[in-house]
């Protein structure tokens, strides 16, 4: 909303997708977990399945914002604004989470492109998000504050016999996977993994805080998820 | 367009796209409702749809369609006052004012959702309000108090 | 039978009594000003400059929008003169052609229509040029000194290296700036009525602020200018002075486009252009003997104004008088200067510069014991200022030193600190001991000669008249629990006027912790007046009440020497706080503060102006920071610009300490501003407590914590 009183030319219409019902719920098929594009985030944090199966996406969640936010923020809002702090974004990129759109599905850590950029097409609609059972991933978010605070780095963290995930958030213009520090944790390498990811991310200097800042809070982060994830 | 607000029935006649804060504020005589960043910030704006607290500033009037809004209005019975209101009063929550209803709305949704509640429960509760007189603290105690 | 006699009224004063406008504020029923409609109303815009200096080499509106749908107000607009009145008249109400442009959001062009799509259509055909100058930020190449204060005590030797038995411990501290964030941004309607008259309806303090502005840059006389202050929300001395240029910019649209104009500043202008607090950098040298003696401070304060000179001169004032802290020191030289610079003026939040030259002296006293391997507590002890004390300027304490009691008060009241279970987490405690002075500067008061008026009405109810306004601090309520013990009537008898210029006296400004002692003084004595009065004379009566400054203060302008303050108010905060060590995340947990108000006139309003006032130092303190980008602030959102949330707010618990001081009203003393005072440095002194790390500025963000660690 607040965007949209920017744009120029003044959009001709806006489409209300909030009371599609079709675009609501949290589904279990099998062993996937089907989040449904226009979820809000407080529905997403009281689900039994959610709270069971993907836990870090229930505490990301939590740090959304606050009430307010949290029953009108969804997956598929923060997924097409692909902002890079985007606060559940690392969570589904280390949960290795499935964009189902109305004609394809798209691997998340394939779906950011560029800054604030997508794989979607223009008139492409994000319907669910999938989630594969059976990872245990680990999450923390830093901000200024302790609520309605943009991250300055968040990340999630999984290290299961399938493989590593590094997923960090606003170190980037994009939320991205660390491979580097990957690469060295699938070598059990975990010092290496933390002098890595330094240069697996490209932080900046911006209002909210500095790259030498990002950079440090990044690798004691990942040393913290690292302790606390187990394989 | 129709939708209810504070247990009336209301109809609305332009653009979808305005802000529910304005309508309510300009167009149906609503001022209770503040605004004091417009960016989904301060939660100074807070209304109730079906139930849930949001901020109206970021809500478009065409997505309450059908849906019950309700303001800080919408909260007394008249006169009577809801035992919140009055414990803000007594407990002195309300110092400026501005953030108060917005501040109430999300305490009344805290306060539906259980009656167990424990200081940090508030905080988290009301975290999307921001209040510059008060320190929360006598916010929080208020709240408390009609958790018994 | 005679009926037994009625049961004495319980006081109003001291008791908690509900809130006078309370009903209202948790209804939606209280009218603040974007509340109030204004039928025929245009909305009203400023365009302002995208250059931190230069001058307007052109103004083109461009021929492809339609002007005839907008009315536009440039400097030739004005009909009186181009001033925005306060100190100086330095600062114009709007930059005039070929005139220089001193910061970035400079109000240059006025624009006013129908409705707000045509105002914003309007504000992109706009188009000013610029020739730019170079600008000027840094406080060392600052050429323009807005106000020097020199103060001095005894003689300050300045090489005391070689004297034997004397440590010198020299530090130098920076502040950032502040925002006040009121939630309620800055707004006025103006309303053109007959006869020239030009009404107001405003988020202000200080109503006669407005009215002086108005009658200046309008050409008004007393009665055309009418300023009605409407339910404000939030003050916290941002609305003291900007309101007058808010107002002023209103009227001249209105007055031009021959109807009311609503001028509202929505969050993103009001960040972007209003005053903050001043920053600064203030150096300390002290000298102890090694027992903890105190032999000399000697202090240099350098204040950043901005690029006009607003109230600068007396925030200059108020910082150096406070500047050598709540201590009893026998040698003693003060120089302070306020400089310009090439930024938005700074002008007044609470505190008003006592938080910012408090905030060093406190941590000196931290430095100087640690050098001296003492308890910082006990060296507070030694040097804080008792009854009979002498000040800096050389005021005698003769009554109401509240220093010890609310150190012992505030020791005894911490919480047992909860281990954290955060392995990465550390814990630390600080304490402060601040003072803050009540009342207007020197002879502030005695020129203002604020008064007010007070009527007995023929129903028997009574009426307060007054232009101190309440922005949430409690100011009716009070003024009604006053009234009503002095008459020895109930709180249902007594009414106040609206604060309107036009119905009310000048009592002064709503600002310097001087409401409640000075003006609720007044009241006071207007209604014991009236009561005695009633004795003999019938209702309707009206009396009116103006401040006499007592023969026993004595206050030189020129030398900075005698009484500074009639009275001052102290207080002791001890702050907890958890860092985290990963991150740098400073979270106070709690936080205890002992004040000594003199007399709790309501105690429970007492608590929140504390608990409220604590709670924006911790956000000066820690996370509320400004970065400048080419002289303007990057932080122009809510987004960007962070208050501390119900989440991040320690628990905070107040100690009312009673110590009444003769000549407030039941003893009460000011208090609006002390609890801005305590806060930070104890938090610098709780993370050093936590990490053994010296922060020497706030805000302590993340990042400079971390580094700090590091560099350890």
């Amino acid at each position: 909303m607040v965007h949209a009183r920017t744009l120029r030319p003044e959009p001709e219409a806006l489409l209300d997708l909030w009371s599609l019902n079709e675009l609501k719920g949290v589904r279990r098929t099998g062993d996937m977990l089907e989040i449904a594009a226009a979820e809000p985030y407080t529905g997403i944090i009281a689900s039994p399945d959610v709270q069971q199966h993907l836990p870090a996406l229930a505490a990301a969640a939590r740090t959304i914002g606050a009430a307010q936010i949290q029953n009108r923020g969804t997956l598929g809002g923060n997924l097409a604004n692909a902002s890079p702090a985007g606060d559940t974004l690392p969570v589904l990129l280390a949960y290795d989470a499935v964009v189902v759109t109305d004609r394809r599905s798209i691997a998340v850590d394939t779906f950011f492109t560029g800054y604030r950029k997508t794989a979607l097409q223009s008139d492409e609609l994000i319907t669910a998000v999938r989630f594969p059972l059976g990872r245990q991933v680990a999450f923390r978010k830093v901000g200024t504050r302790a609520a309605q605070a943009i991250s300055k780095v968040v990340m999630a963290v999984s290290r299961t016999p399938e493989g590593v995930r590094i997923a960090i958030g606003s170190v980037a213009e994009v939320p991205l996977r660390a491979r580097g520090a990957e690469a060295a944790l699938e070598r059990n390498d975990v010092e290496g993994a933390i002098a890595a990811v330094a240069d697996d991310i490209r932080p900046i200097d911006d209002v909210r805080s500095t790259a030498v800042y990002r950079r440090a809070v990044t690798q004691g982060v990942l040393r913290e998820l690292l302790e606390s994830v187990r394989t | 367009m129709r939708f209810t607000l504070n247990g009336r029935e209301v109809s609305f006649e332009g653009s979808g796209a305005r802000r529910l804060l304005d309508v309510l504020r300009e167009d149906l005589g609503a001022t209770g409702t503040k605004e004091g960043c417009g960016e989904g910030e301060c939660g100074a704006c807070s209304v109730l749809i079906d139930g849930e607290v949001v901020d109206s500033c970021l809500v478009a009037v065409g997505q309450v369609e059908g849906r019950e809004v309700t303001t800080v209005e919408g909260l007394a019975d008249g006169r009577r006052l809801t035992a919140l209101q009055q414990a803000f009063i007594e407990h002195g929550a309300a110092q400026c004012g501005i953030c108060t209803p917005g501040m109430l709305l999300a305490a009344h949704v805290l306060l539906e959702q259980s009656r167990r509640l424990t200081a940090d429960d508030v905080r988290e509760g009301l975290a999307g309000n921001l209040c510059r007189c008060t320190g929360y603290t006598k916010i929080i105690d208020a709240v408390l108090s009609c958790t018994k | 039978m005679s009926s037994p006699p009625p049961p004495p009224l319980a006081p109003a004063v001291g008791r908690s009594v509900p809130r006078r406008e309370g009903v209202d504020k948790v209804t939606g029923r209280a009218r603040y000003t974007d509340d109030i409609v204004a039928p025929g109303a245009w909305y009203g815009r400023t365009i302002r400059s995208t250059v931190p200096r230069g001058r307007i080499r052109s103004i083109t509106l461009d021929p492809a929008f339609d002007w005839e749908r907008v009315v536009v107000v440039t400097a030739d607009d004005i009909p009186g003169e181009n001033v925005v009145h306060l100190i100086r008249d330095d600062q114009p109400v709007l930059a005039p052609k070929g005139g220089e442009i001193r910061h970035r959001e400079e109000p240059i062009l006025l624009l006013a229509a129908a409705d707000r799509g045509t105002l914003e259509e309007a504000a992109r055909h706009v188009r000013i040029e610029f020739e730019t100058l170079p600008p000027v930020y840094a406080l060392e190449e600052a050429t323009e000194v807005f106000s020097t204060v020199e103060i001095l005590k005894g003689e300050v030797v300045e090489d005391l290296k070689d004297v034997e038995d004397v440590e010198v411990v020299e530090r130098t501290f920076k502040v950032g700036l502040q925002e006040q964030l009121y939630i309620e941004p800055q707004g006025a309607i103006a309303i053109p009525e007959a006869n020239g008259t030009i009404k107001i309806i405003g988020s202000l303090q200080c109503p006669y602020y407005v009215h002086r502005a108005l009658k200046r840059a309008l050409k008004l006389t007393d009665q055309q200018a009418v300023v009605i202050q409407a339910e404000t929300g939030g003050g916290f001395g941002g609305k003291e002075e900007y309101p007058s240029i808010v107002a002023v910019h209103a009227a001249l649209l209105a007055r031009k486009a021959g109807r009311p104009v609503r001028l509202m500043y929505d969050r993103h202008e009001d960040l972007a252009a209003t005053t903050k607090r001043h920053p600064g950098v203030i150096t300390h040298r002290t000298a102890v003997k090694n027992d903890g003696t105190l032999v000399s401070q000697d202090i240099e304060i350098v204040l950043d104004g901005g690029a006009y000179c607003t109230l600068t001169p007396v925030v200059l004032s108020r910082a150096a008088i406070h500047a050598a802290g709540a201590y009893s020191c026998p040698n003693v030289r003060i120089r302070a200067r306020a400089v310009a610079t090439n930024t938005p003026p700074n002008g007044a939040f609470r505190g008003f510069g006592a938080p910012q030259s408090l905030f060093a002296a406190e941590l000196m006293v931290e430095h100087v014991a640690e050098r001296l391997g003492m308890s910082s507590v006990d060296l507070r002890r030694k040097w804080m200022l008792r009854l009979g004390d002498t000040t800096a300027t050389g005021q005698v304490l003769t009554e109401s030193v509240g220093s010890e009691l609310v150190l012992d008060a505030a020791l005894k009241a911490v919480p047992t600190v909860r281990p954290s279970d955060r392995p990465t987490v550390r814990q630390g405690r600080g304490l402060s001991l601040v003072f803050h002075g009540s009342g207007f500067t020197g002879s502030g008061e005695k020129k203002l000669q604020g008064t007010i008026a007070f009527e007995a009405l023929a129903d028997g109810t009574f009426r307060i008249l007054t232009a101190s306004t309440e922005i949430g601090q409690g100011t009716k309520t009070i003024f009604c629990q006053l009234a009503a013990d002095a008459l020895g009537v109930g709180l249902e008898k007594i009414i106040l006027a609206p604060q309107d210029t036009s119905l009310v006296p000048d009592s002064g400004p709503t600002v310097a912790s001087r409401t409640a002692m000075i003006v609720g003084r007044l009241v006071q004595e207007a209604a014991a007046e009236v009561k005695e009065r009633l004795q003999r004379e019938q209702a309707p009566l009206r009396v009116e009440k103006s401040y006499i400054q007592p023969d026993s203060i004595h206050w030189d302008e020129t030398t900075y020497r005698g009484d500074a303050y009639p009275v001052y108010a102290w207080a002791c905060t001890i702050a907890d706080v958890e860092v985290d060590m990963t991150t740098g995340e400073v979270r106070v947990t709690d936080l205890v503060t002992a004040v000594d108000c003199g007399k709790a006139l309501h105690p429970v309003m007492a608590e929140g102006q504390i608990e409220g006032g604590c709670l924006q130092a911790v956000g000066w303190a820690t996370i509320e920071e400004i970065k400048m980008k080419d002289g303007g602030y990057q932080n122009d959102r809510l987004a960007t610009y962070l208050i501390p949330t119900a989440l991040d707010a320690p628990r905070i618990r107040t100690i009312l300490v009673e110590n009444p001081y003769s000549r407030g009203p039941f003893g009460a003393k000011g208090i609006g501003e002390l609890p801005m005072d305590g806060p930070a440095p104890a938090i610098i002194a709780a993370i050093h407590d936590a990490t053994g790390v010296w922060l020497d500025e706030i805000p302590a963000t993340p990042e400079k914590v971390l580094a700090a660690c590091a560099s350890r």
